[in-house]
């Protein structure tokens, strides 16, 4: 049971990353109903601005004191924000009106552009991540391991769903977002410049992307610019899985991948499928997904307009 | 108040607006009739910014507003609701009319203004806070219009409020809309298939027939023209 409780709370600390990154895919796909596959690339990013800011933020607030934790975390969230909201401006946006493949493909070209980039500037070797939390399994749990920075992923996490769910219910562009996911054309009848909401949603999501990046640095502190590829595929598996566009699917298929992830990696010996078969668990259930139920969990089918 | 000069709109190759020219006085109701297909949609489209205009020229208080962007056409007091109502079905009825008021930045008015609204539209307070997906075609319709109040238009455009709504729904949100026009001295353009009903309620019409304007005249002269009637009011 122990054992059981303890995978638990490992696959749960993983999911809590997927699932931020799934965000940035389902909120993009509900207002421009394509993929943008250069959002893993972007958590990548994310990761590397910790690294290269971590140092001196600490010299100015304190060695791993959570005034720095803190510091470290938003601007790297600003930084990948203002990347997103680059991107947006600079490669989809002039292709807006073109077909969804086109756009689709020169997704694929963008996360390549990153990834190479980020082997240039970054350099292509593995980086270890600077200790910016001092991070110990938390004594007085009995068989239980669960590590200072499980609970951070985990709280962190929550409050940034928390933030994200009142900024789509209760802001103004929250709603203009929901608003011109349901129709474009009504969204600028309302005096909503699309465009804005477009940038915005592009910031958010690669903000959230920033984040999951930082905090799996520091759960697995060692990062290399091609971190963010098969998280970014698992992510992008997980919001299909929630129901691409749907909000709170994202974070369920997020923390769903994890947990299951995790799980066969914890059982491998019992269910008797390899450990190195983790990363195929999460191409499976998108098989099955799509072969079952291609709306996702909690996603609603796409009523064709007549 | 609102000007349509000469105004072309292409879909590609195919014309579909070959030179409409439209006049809306201050404070009047002006109706646009025609049959399915003839562009009534498209010359509100193009009013509003959706669709370029390829020649001509709109002009809205003698300023120029062609082919500017949809939400600087609404900041400028010219607001629609559009062919199908086109609420947003995921959002409550209150967050539509939110979103009708969202350029506005005068909160502290928002509350009057709902009063208004909900008093012409009783219905909507009952609906308040339910999701827009759930009303009925007619409910949609008020919301569709009460939102487009909500940006406090001076020009306000409906294209075919009747659409599918039931037949005794449909006399109310003429009488709504002539009550709207008189309290708040609203400028009206009313693009409408439901020519009999149209004509009754405004003061001047417009005929367009594929992509032209065949005819214009006071609508109570359109009302007794033989070929309206023939065509467009049933004959009866």
């Amino acid at each position: 049971m122990t054992e059981f409780i303890q995978q638990l709370i490992n696959g749960l600390s993983l999911g809590a990353i997927y699932a931020l990154i799934a965000l940035g895919y389902t909120m993009v796909y509900g207002i421009l109903r394509f993929i943008n596959f250069a959002h893993g690339d972007v958590y990548m990013v994310g990761a590397y601005m910790g690294f290269y800011l971590a140092p001196s933020i600490m010299r100015g607030f304190g060695q791993k004191s959570i005034a720095s934790g803190i510091v470290i975390l938003v601007a790297a969230m600003a930084i990948c924000a203002a990347l997103g909201i680059v991107i947006e401006r600079l490669v989809y946006r002039p292709l807006r009106n073109r077909p969804k493949l086109t756009v689709l493909i020169t997704a694929i070209g963008v996360s390549l552009f990153l990834e190479n980039a980020g082997q240039y500037v970054f350099g292509p070797d593995p980086k270890a991540f600077p200790d910016i939390i001092n991070d110990h399994a938390i004594e007085g749990l009995g068989d239980l391991t669960v590590t200072v920075s499980q609970v951070l992923v985990l709280a962190v996490t929550v409050a940034l769903l928390l933030l994200l769910t009142w900024i789509v219910k209760k802001t103004k562009l929250g709603m203009a977002m929901r608003a011109l996911s349901f129709n474009p054309v009504a969204a600028s009848l309302m005096g909503i410049n699309n465009d804005v909401v477009i940038a915005f949603t592009f910031g958010l999501g690669s903000a959230l992307a920033a984040a999951a990046g930082i905090l799996f640095a520091i759960s697995y502190p060692s990062i290399d610019p091609l971190m963010g590829i098969l998280p970014g595929l698992k992510a992008f598996v997980a919001a299909v899985l929630g129901g691409i566009g749907n909000i709170p699917g994202a974070a369920l298929g997020g923390v769903l991948i994890g947990l299951v992830e995790t799980l066969v990696v914890g059982y491998s010996d019992t269910i008797h499928i390899p450990s190195t078969y983790r990363d195929a668990v999460a191409f499976a259930i998108l098989i099955l997904i799509l072969l079952f139920k291609p709306t996702g969990l909690l996603g609603a089918a796409d009523r064709e307009k007549v | 108040m609102l000007e349509i000069k000469d105004l072309q709109v292409c879909y590609g190759s195919i014309m579909a607006l070959q030179g409409v020219t439209i006049t809306v006085p201050t404070g009047a109701i002006v109706t646009l009739i025609g049959a399915n297909g003839a562009g009534k949609t498209t010359v509100l489209r193009a009013v509003s910014g959706i669709l370029k205009a390829t020649a001509g020229a709109i002009l809205f208080n003698g300023e120029e507003i062609t082919n500017h962007p949809p939400h600087r056409i609404v900041g400028m007091g010219v607001s629609q609701s559009p062919e199908g109502r086109m609420v947003f079905a995921n959002l409550t009825v209150r967050e539509n009319l939110l979103m009708g008021a969202y350029l506005r930045k005068d909160k502290r008015h928002f509350a009057a203004d709902f009063d208004y609204l909900f008093n012409v539209f009783p219905r909507l307070k009952e609906r308040e806070k339910q999701v827009a997906g759930t009303l009925s075609g007619g409910e949609q319709q008020m919301l569709a219009i009460g939102r487009a109040l909500m940006s406090k238009p001076k020009c306000l455009m409906l294209d075919e409020p009747s659409l599918g709504i039931a037949p005794l729904l449909v006399k109310t949100i003429f009488s709504k809309i002539v009550e709207i026009n008189k309290q708040l001295s609203l400028t009206v353009l009313l693009v409408e298939q439901n020519a009999n009903l149209a004509l009754e309620i405004s003061s001047y019409g417009y005929v367009l027939e594929t992509g032209r304007i065949i005819l214009e005249a006071p609508s109570a002269e359109l009302r007794k023209n033989e070929k309206v009637r023939g065509a467009y009011l049933g004959g009866a």
